[in-house]
């Protein structure tokens, strides 16, 4: 379970993120959604501590992240919004070198590295230099990096960008399953669509603020309609936001 | 935190290891330049300074016939004599141009003056802006004063008087250089290549590890993990020492063999590079290496880039030949007071071994103690700077 206390962040004068609030429950897959500029990455980057909030807190599993050897952070399995990988190195080598620094013991890193390549469809590039793939498959190796360790929660930072229609849907696959094992999920997005076809819940933010909080059926219940993207625009139109929404994709 | 910094360090060494760049860089190129330049700079240096008296020196004459006794000698002496009637004006004229250049012209009243018994003139024409042509006037000059001084001495006797009267003091010179201290002059810069090679060696590690991470978009997953940023930062720093270590050692093993061919010894020189001087100067060198691991990885965790990075860790490179020129112009003497200068400490340290001076093991302990201090406040400087969330910035 993943908990954001009352999170703000201010860069010099601009506030970023202003009392951010939320759960992100065990067993559920929870969307962060809003439009770019709106504070998703700040607000995901201080829940994996690598931002210090200036008020608030967050919390992994009842335990506070901040520290950088915190307990919290083991239990967190991260996909930053750069999915750098180390060229030189093979994709098993890059998974090996994250699991070796989270205290993965050696016997066990080999048989979850297989169990992930299975997983994440990988075998088949393994054993190559990361510096010769191609983004879907930087992508899945920087997953399998996150997950090596078996967290028990999951962050994703705009995890789709740069992926194709097929790698997107076996990205969803994985994470109905990693649900339905009953991991927490949370994942930002600033595309309706992927948030509807895939979360339980959803946390609309926009201008570093919480602008709505619930499951997408209470989103929807709150704009009087049917449609996801009709309670989005609902939420966002009173703060005249639609010019810069870039997710009617 | 050290099993951390371990796998750190590894990960690190490995991946370096696959890097073509790298390994040119900091394994070959790096370690190779200076022996190789060196080599190729003290042979032909030592060559010229030894064939200069045994070569033909050729020089233009205007008006041979007025002194033919001057002519007979010059000849004598094994230089070349080109006979040309030229004026003043044309002399200099071709000297500039190039076309001539040594010109000795002997005016019409060499010969009246001559026989009068006054300082006959003779005119001297070079360019003293080349260094050929001036160790060619030099060498001509000595002559005509030898010559001068032989007809003092005849002219002395001729008139009854004891040549020695003219001799009224007799300087005998006495030069105290050891033989290898004459090699120091030749050696001087030897120090610089080998604390260059050696930041050479790690420079690229230093770069590929801090703003390679982050231009890569790495960085922020591995600051997520739950592991000591001081971890972090150790890993990258002992690997880029091991870097400059490897560097070094090639770089002094390169300098062993160039040396081995260069025949100092003929020239009355000699050169202290064998395996136990190259023992001793990795031993000197090896404080060092902390201190440049953490001042490139340092400088390089403020950039932004590879290529920005690259620019400030270039200015780096040349940090440590400031103390060294300050040092030969002002020709500092080793004192302990210096010792506490790294760069300085090691140059100073190596200068003595290479003139054969009984190293005080009070400065070696101050020169390694002073740089190993330094490296050790660096590394928590830079690992101050990487727990600052201003690093994902």
């Amino acid at each position: 379970m993943i908990e954001a206390r009352s999170l703000t962040k201010r860069f010099g004068a601009i506030e970023a993120v202003r009392e951010v609030s939320f759960v992100a429950p065990d067993g559920e897959i929870t969307g962060l959604l809003g439009a770019n500029g709106a504070g998703k990455s700040t607000t995901l980057r201080m829940l994996y501590g690598v931002l210090k909030p200036d008020g608030g807190a967050a919390h992994v599993d009842g335990i506070d992240v901040r520290g950088e050897s915190s307990a919290a952070r083991a239990r967190l399995g991260v996909l930053a919004h750069a999915t750098g990988l180390y060229g030189n190195l093979t994709a098993r080598e890059n998974v090996e070198y994250f699991g070796a620094l989270l205290g993965v013991p050696r016997a066990e890193l080999r048989v979850r590295i297989s169990a992930l390549a299975r997983e994440l469809e990988l075998e088949e590039f393994l054993g190559q230099r990361a510096k010769g793939l191609s983004q879907g498959q930087r992508i899945k190796v920087a997953l399998a990096r996150a997950l090596v360790h078996s967290p028990p929660n999951l962050v994703l930072d705009e995890p789709t960008n740069g992926l194709d229609v097929m790698a997107i849907r076996s990205l969803r696959e994985l994470l109905r399953r990693l649900k339905s094992e009953g991991h927490c999920i949370l994942f930002s997005s600033h595309v309706m669509g992927e948030v509807a076809a895939l979360c339980d819940r959803v946390v609309i933010i926009g201008h570093g603020r919480v602008l709505a909080e619930g499951s997408v059926q209470s989103i929807r219940d709150r704009g009087g309609t049917t449609s996801l993207e009709e309670a989005f625009l609902q939420v966002l139109e009173p703060r005249a936001e639609t010019d810069s929404w870039t997710g009617l994709e | 935190m050290i099993g951390k910094l371990g796998i750190v360090f590894v990960k690190e060494f490995i991946e370096n290891l696959r890097d073509r760049r790298t390994i040119l860089s900091a394994l070959l190129l790096g370690p190779l330049f200076g022996p190789l330049l060196f080599g190729a700079m003290v042979s032909r240096g030592l060559h010229q300074s030894v064939s200069e008296s045994d070569e033909v020196l050729e020089i233009t004459v205007s008006g041979a016939e007025r002194a033919p006794n001057l002519t007979h000698y010059l000849e004598s002496q094994g230089l070349k004599l080109k006979l040309a009637p030229l004026s003043e004006s044309a002399a200099r004229e071709d000297v500039r141009q190039g076309t001539r250049t040594l010109v000795l012209i002997v005016p019409e009243d060499y010969a009246p003056r001559f026989r009068a018994g006054e300082p006959a003139p003779l005119e001297l024409v070079s360019d003293s802006s080349d260094s050929q042509t001036r160790r060619g006037a030099e060498r001509l000059r000595a002559l005509l004063s030898a010559y001068g001084s032989g007809i003092a001495q005849q002219r002395l006797q001729v008139r009854g008087l004891s040549p020695l009267l003219a001799v009224p003091v007799a300087v005998n010179e006495i030069d105290v250089t050891t033989p290898s201290g004459r090699a120091i002059v030749v050696l001087g810069f030897m120090t610089y290549f080998i604390l260059f090679a050696m930041l050479m060696g790690g420079l690229y590690l230093a770069i590929d590890a801090t703003a390679g991470e982050r231009e890569r978009g790495s960085l922020e997953a591995l600051l997520a993990l739950p592991v000591a940023r001081g971890a972090l930062v150790g890993g990258k720093i002992l690997a880029t020492c091991a870097y400059m270590a490897l560097s070094l050692a090639i770089n002094l093993t390169a300098f062993v063999v160039v040396f081995r061919f260069v025949p100092l010894e003929q020239f009355g020189m000699s050169a202290n590079l064998g395996l136990m001087t190259a023992l001793e100067f990795f031993a000197i060198c090896l404080p060092f290496v902390p201190l440049g691991a953490a001042l490139m990885t340092l400088v390089a965790s403020f950039t932004r880039s590879y290529r920005e990075a690259q620019t400030y860790l270039t200015s780096v490179l040349l940090i440590p030949t400031l103390p060294i020129a300050f040092a030969s112009i002002y020709s500092l003497k080793t004192r302990s007071s210096l010792m506490l200068i790294p760069s300085l400490s090691q140059h100073l340290l190596m200068t003595s071994v290479l003139k054969d001076e009984p190293l005080a093991a009070r400065d070696v302990a101050v020169s390694a103690l002073s740089a190993l201090t330094l490296a050790a406040l660096l590394i928590v400087a830079t690992a101050r700077h990487w727990r600052r969330e201003s690093m994902l910035r």
